[in-house]
């Protein structure tokens, strides 16, 4: 078995055992992306040599016997949203280009202390405003169970880098599903930490108060064990909460006798696919069987979650994206006459349709005389979003839901109907707005064609130890994570 | 559902303007359907009994956050500079703002 298709946690053992090599791996990890990209397109770039000068790095570090860190030469590959020094940065838009990081993102920092070493840029929708990575301005990025199908988005290349056994982890971004629903569609474990959990410091921002920064795995362990590293409080985000990080793999016993799981009957609607409802219905099962108590619970705000998120994240969004004006980084308009003129021009052409969309209706929301109706209504039904959650854990230690109401749809099926694609963040966009914990495990597949369904388990504010608690649980009673694309 | 009465008319030329964002008659037009028909769906928000409901700008339990005023050296800007379409003597180069 070629090493790029182990876990971190078998490559980890083995390494440190010094049974292989960092370079080995790192080796491993290139020769499999170069053989898969021109089918796949979900790196925008790589850089094969630098990834293996690191890994030969930490080799000789350890053979010199130095402490190593727990995630010591894994390749982990980083979205396009974050920034690693000396490297390009570019949020999947023509805008940003030629921009190089002066700096490193804090998840970035603390993933090196850890010993890792972040790996390529990672294909997806412009600004992380999308559900397909259809809305990259570099083209989309593929399914790896289905090359016409979209890998789900905005982290849609994250998703299917894991999926396809490129790298063994990756980061990914979630304002309102970005990591969970890719995660789903491309059958791998995705994370959405609570909000103030992981640092957004060099993250460049979509929705301030939305986007947490999240792993994506083969499986829980290997989630825990990202989780962990990239955690904790930051001087530079002061939105991080200064909780403290516990370490996440303790919490995996397999154990979930007693818990309660709460079963929101608002997540099983008309309209969801069959197969999805039912591989979800029988996870709960399966989680029953093993000695949860599953609960009826009620979260009777749910069906105004997009309607809320779509004024609050597009408002934030509004003002996020006023800093790409031509003057600081990127691409500016040629012979401007004045600053307005180039503005407006850079912009223009800067933006896809869809960033230009969801910032003109960020203005509208925010526009004189429309201010009350919608921003400040949608952030009143916020907190009836997020009092439903409180009220449901009063009843259950976790919630578990489908991740998404179908499997990966086809490249350009939804693509000229805005609307619609936005309904494909029915059950992840309540997590983000109440702030909360969330994570995606593989729970089966469609029949015809095969394709995969994740479970989503929604914990407490700070809860990650027992969503993941009951994924890994989930995880192992059954063979899902086995599964791998043919690609 | 037939909000679209009810819901009022995106100026999307406005809101362009307003967002500092140049779009070509063909661009207003279509952004412009799309647009009305997502302001249609988001009206349903008016179904929801929001009196007495405080607004939720964060879901942190996080008010303020202060540090130690102390100085520090700041980093080398030649980096953040170097990111910039146009620059001169330290600075950041833009059109002719004042005649």
């Amino acid at each position: 078995m070629n090493l790029n298709e182990l876990t971190i946690h078998e490559l980890s053992g083995r390494l440190a055992k010094k049974e292989i090599a960092a370079a080995d791996l790192a080796r491993d990890v290139v020769a499999r992306t170069e053989a898969v990209e021109p089918r796949l397109h979900a790196f925008l770039e790589w850089n094969g040599g630098e990834l293996l000068a690191a890994a030969r790095d930490v080799d000789e570090r350890r053979a010199r016997g130095e402490a190593m860190g727990p995630l010591a030469g894994i390749p982990v590959g980083i979205k396009d949203v974050l920034n690693v020094k000396g490297h390009t940065c570019r949020c999947g838009s023509k805008i940003l280009q030629g921009y190089v990081a002066p700096y490193d993102a804090t998840v970035i920092a603390k993933l090196r202390a850890a010993g890792a070493i972040p790996f390529g840029r990672l294909n997806m929708d412009e600004f992380a405003m999308g559900s397909s990575t259809e809305n990259s301005a570099f083209g989309v990025t593929r399914n790896p169970w289905d090359l016409e199908r979209i890998p789900g988005g905005s982290s849609g290349g994250s998703a299917a880098a894991v999926a396809a056994s490129e790298t063994p982890a990756t980061l990914g971004s979630d304002t309102g599903g970005s990591i969970r629903q890719p995660a789903s569609l491309c059958g791998v474990v995705g994370l959405k930490p609570t909000y103030g959990r992981v640092s957004r410091f060099g993250l460049v921002a979509f929705a301030s108060s939305l986007d947490q920064i999240g792993p994506f795995a083969k499986d829980v362990t290997d989630a825990a064990l990202v989780l962990g590293a990239i955690s904790g409080k930051d001087p530079n985000d002061s939105t991080s909460v200064p909780e403290p990080v516990p370490d996440y793999t303790k919490a995996l016993t397999g154990d979930v006798k007693g818990m309660k799981l709460g079963l929101p009957k608002e997540y099983f609607i008309p309209g969801m696919d069959k197969e999805v409802e039912a591989a979800a219905r029988a996870a709960v099962d399966r989680l029953s069987s093993l000695g949860a108590e599953i609960v009826d619970i009620s979260l009777p705000h749910t069906d105004y979650g997009l309607a809320v998120y779509y004024i609050i994240a597009t408002a934030e969004a509004s003002a996020n994206l006023a800093r790409f004006d031509g003057v600081r980084y990127g691409s500016r308009a040629k012979d401007a006459k004045d600053p307005i003129d180039m503005y407006g021009r850079t912009r223009g052409a800067g933006f896809g349709p869809e960033v230009t969309r969801r910032i003109i209706l960020g203005t509208y929301v925010l526009s004189s005389g429309y201010y009350d109706a919608y921003y400040l209504r949608a952030q009143k039904v916020r907190t009836l979003i997020r009092r439903d959650f409180m009220e449901a854990f009063q009843k259950c230690d976790a919630i578990v839901t489908p991740t998404t109401p179908s499997a990966a749809f086809k490249i350009g099926e939804k693509a000229e109907d805005p609307l619609t694609m936005y309904l494909s963040d029915i059950f992840t966009v309540n997590v983000n707005l109440a702030g909360i914990c969330g994570v995606s495990v593989p729970c089966g597949f469609t029949k015809q064609p095969k394709l995969p369904i994740g479970l989503q388990v929604l914990g407490k504010p700070f809860g990650e130890e027992t969503i993941l608690k009951v994924a890994h649980a989930y995880e192992q009673a059954t063979d899902w994570r086995k599964a791998r694309p043919a690609i | 559902m037939s909000p679209d009465q009810q819901a009022p008319k995106i100026d999307v030329p406005y809101l362009a303007q307003l967002a500092r964002i140049s779009l070509d008659a063909e661009q207003m037009e279509k952004f412009g359907a799309q647009l009305q028909q997502i302001v249609s769906y988001v009206e349903k928000l008016k179904e929801v009994n929001v009196e007495g409901i405080e607004p939720t700008a964060h879901a942190t339990p996080i008010t303020n956050v202060f540090r130690q005023d102390e100085p520090r050296t700041p980093g080398d800007n030649a980096p953040f500079l170097k990111n910039a379409p146009q620059q001169a003597n330290n600075l950041f180069v833009v059109p002719k703002i004042v005649e």
